[in-house]
């Protein structure tokens, strides 16, 4: 009897060894500093609330790191009980595939439908009317941080938008400073093109383009202004030389360069460095043009399992990440929105409430991965790092685009 | 040893009926890694050729599209650059992993002082993984603290040298530190041949006066054949496999100046999740093996009666 608890204590990965408890093994890259402080909150409200163990299976590295991984694990039939995903068109193979649990019976029961706002978060866990994820949060792309050391140093107003912040650029490096901070990884000029996109073309004109794949509108005159604005970027952040994101945030914190466009887990690093919003910093959502942000973000998944007591488990874990209390404990550690709009966060900072109201005002569109493949992303990533790195012109870089969109399903 | 198998040989083909059931145990012992071959390497080569004429995402499935996956590969910037990119490196580091590790293995051939202390020093960087290679030439190599920074720091302030910030040089900064690593393993295979050599050789020719180079070039490597086509297939096999150290070093940047085949393949087939675009990839690399491996073999093996 003790050889065989031992057995099965050193072989299951997940399977339960007690009576009630189950220990459900989590994956996750939440490991920088307030990400982990923010999962955390989630394992709290596990172990408290139900009788099951949260085994936390961090993967360290970036989500390109750790999805490969999680992936393969599904795949090769060794599912942990849940995990963290992207939602959008990640997961749409394997739920295709039968290895997702449907969790619609308990979104019903418990009516995520009313309660998650914006309602496009549910339709990227939705696929062929089923549910298949529960979003935790929301992440935008859209802002523009800007530093006001460096403005003053310059002498200039800090701009209220990004045209006024192009024609601040003179004055930035007229004082030795570095105008746009960016770090030279394709995702971050992925990002800050899409960011520029959004804030240039309007929302039309870029649905036609990432929803409908309308290759023409690509290749027209409203997307050529984007491209020449993609230049005009790159010439502001020629002296900017660092690889990772936060270095990049390190130099507007500091003062050396005048802002960057990256997603609002910058904040995470102002607050850090103890600045203030709106007295050391500011932050423009949409870049100061379109009061927009995209709702991206992340979900949770759990893959089918064959033990009972885990499948029973793995509904419980789902409701209790969606409740209101492990909401508004999560994302006020990491600065992300709360999928609720019935939650009260009077605790959040100026920029954080920046975004609320901006969806409450009802500004969002569906983020990337909801709407391209990563396989399209993967090529136009592809494309925005050599138009970063090198001297494409505009008007080449915009026929490639085009012919990626083009080619995209 | 070809002279040693012939008349075995010919004896053999005089018996051929019975050869299929000679030594029946070896062969029965053999099957398991027989069968692996075929399973896994023919039979897994077979499979990713096939997947590669579909359009599987990330799973594989049979939805033939014929050569799409090939058109959009060819038309891939960045696959042109990462073929162009493991062209440059492939002959240069072939060339000089070979020229670099018989110098030196002729070198501490002359029968110099403290040679095992010289020979563990240039062995020393192939017990480090690509990986840690990788890092520590990106910190050599950094403009702001490394070599660059270093020497300006010594007065000479207009010394510019950041091969990994440079597009159109980043190539031979991810060279060089390839050739750290791998000169000192070839040498020792060059050394290894060249104790080999028997001492009469040397006194002939000295008996003959033909000056040390000259023995050399003429003499000791046409004699060291086998031993360069060793250390050929293992620098070869090396560089078709070029991925950590890029990975390590660049990761493709600046921009996708420094992208590799192998690395296309890999974030094809997992990042993008696009299997069928990963296998025209790597089905694109077995070929350009195929390429060269199959004249070579034939030359090598093939062309066994002219001596």
């Amino acid at each position: 009897m003790k050889l065989k608890t031992a057995l099965a204590a050193s072989v299951a990965f997940v399977s339960a060894s007690g009576a009630m408890a189950a220990d459900l093994e989590v994956t996750h890259w939440w490991t920088s500093g307030g990400e982990a402080a923010a999962v955390a909150e989630f394992a709290k409200a596990v172990d408290a609330k139900t009788s099951h163990n949260w085994i936390d299976g961090a993967i360290a590295g970036s989500g390109g790191t750790a999805r490969p991984i999680i992936i393969s694990r599904i795949l090769g039939g060794d599912p942990m009980a849940a995990t963290q995903l992207n939602h959008g068109r990640q997961a749409e193979e394997l739920i295709e595939a039968g290895l997702m649990t449907d969790l619609t019976e308990l979104a019903e029961a418990e009516g995520w439908r009313d309660i998650v706002n914006p309602s496009s978060l549910l339709d990227s866990c939705t696929f062929e009317g089923r549910i298949y994820c529960v979003p935790v949060n929301i992440h935008s792309t859209q802002w523009l941080w800007l530093s006001h050391d460096a403005f003053e140093k310059a002498g200039v107003e800090v701009p209220k938008d990004w045209f006024e912040f192009v024609s601040a650029a003179p004055a930035l490096e007229k004082a030795g400073l570095v105008p746009l901070a960016m770090g030279q990884q394709g995702w971050q000029q992925s990002i800050a093109f899409g960011a520029i996109t959004i804030s240039i073309v309007g929302v039309d004109t870029w649905r036609k383009v990432t929803v409908e794949k309308n290759a023409d509108v690509a290749a027209g005159p409203e997307y050529a202004k984007v491209f020449q604005a993609a230049a005009d970027a790159r010439e502001l952040a020629r002296e900017s030389n660092v690889q990772d994101w936060n270095l990049a945030t390190n130099m507007v914190i500091t003062g050396k360069a005048g802002g960057q466009i990256m997603g609002d887990w910058a904040q995470g690093e102002f607050a850090v460095a103890e600045q203030v919003a709106g007295q050391d910093y500011s932050c423009l959502p949409g870049l100061g043009l379109n009061q927009i942000i995209d709702t991206g973000g992340d979900a949770f998944y759990f893959p089918v399992v064959d033990d009972a007591e885990v499948k029973a488990a793995q509904l419980e874990m789902a409701s209790i990440l969606i409740s209101k209390e492990a909401q508004v404990n999560f994302n006020l550690a990491k600065g992300s929105l709360p999928v609720r709009g019935d939650i009260d966060l009077s605790a959040a900072n100026d920029c954080m409430q920046k975004g609320l109201s901006i969806l409450a005002d009802g500004g969002v569109l569906p983020n990337a991965d909801q709407t391209l493949t990563a396989d399209t992303q993967t090529q136009i990533q592809d494309l925005l790092a050599e138009f970063w790195a090198s001297d494409m012109p505009a008007a080449d870089a915009q026929a490639s685009y085009a012919a990626i969109i083009a080619d995209a399903d | 040893m070809s002279h040693a198998e012939n008349p075995r040989g010919a004896e053999r083909s005089a018996r051929r009926p019975r050869q299929l059931f000679r030594n029946l145990n070896a062969k029965f012992a053999s099957l398991p890694m027989i069968l692996t071959a075929l399973v896994v390497f023919v039979g897994g080569t077979a499979w990713t050729v096939a997947h590669s004429f579909t359009k599987s995402r990330l799973l594989p499935k049979w939805d033939f599209v014929g050569f799409d996956q090939y058109e959009r590969l060819w038309n891939s910037n960045r696959w042109m650059i990462s073929v162009e990119n493991l062209m440059i490196y492939g002959v240069c580091s072939l060339v000089l992993t070979m020229v670099l590790g018989f110098t030196l293995a002729a070198l501490l051939d002359r029968k110099i002082r403290f040679e095992s202390a010289f020979r563990t020093i240039f062995l020393y960087p192939f017990a480090l993984s690509f990986i840690v290679t990788g890092l520590a030439w990106q910190w050599i190599l950094n403009p702001d603290f490394g070599l660059q920074g270093v020497v300006r720091g010594w007065g000479w302030e207009s010394f510019t040298f950041d091969p990994l910030n440079n597009p159109d040089i980043v190539i031979f900064g991810v060279l060089i530190a390839g050739l750290w690593q791998g000169t000192g393993f070839v040498m020792v295979i060059m050394l290894a041949g060249l104790r080999g050599i028997d001492e009469d050789i040397w006194k002939a020719s000295r008996v003959d006066g033909i000056g040390v180079a000259k023995t050399y070039v003429r003499v000791i490597i046409p004699m060291m054949r086998p031993v360069f086509v060793t250390a050929l297939v293992i620098i070869a096999s090396g560089i078709i496999k070029l991925y950590d150290l890029v990975v390590a070093q660049t990761n493709g940047g600046p921009g996708i100046s420094s992208e590799v085949p192998a690395k296309y393949v890999i974030n094809y087939m997992f990042q993008a999740q696009n299997l069928g675009q990963g296998f025209a990839a790597s089905t694109m690399m077995l070929l350009s093996v195929i390429i060269v491996l199959v004249p070579w073999a034939y030359l090598e093996f093939g062309g066994k009666k002219r001596g």
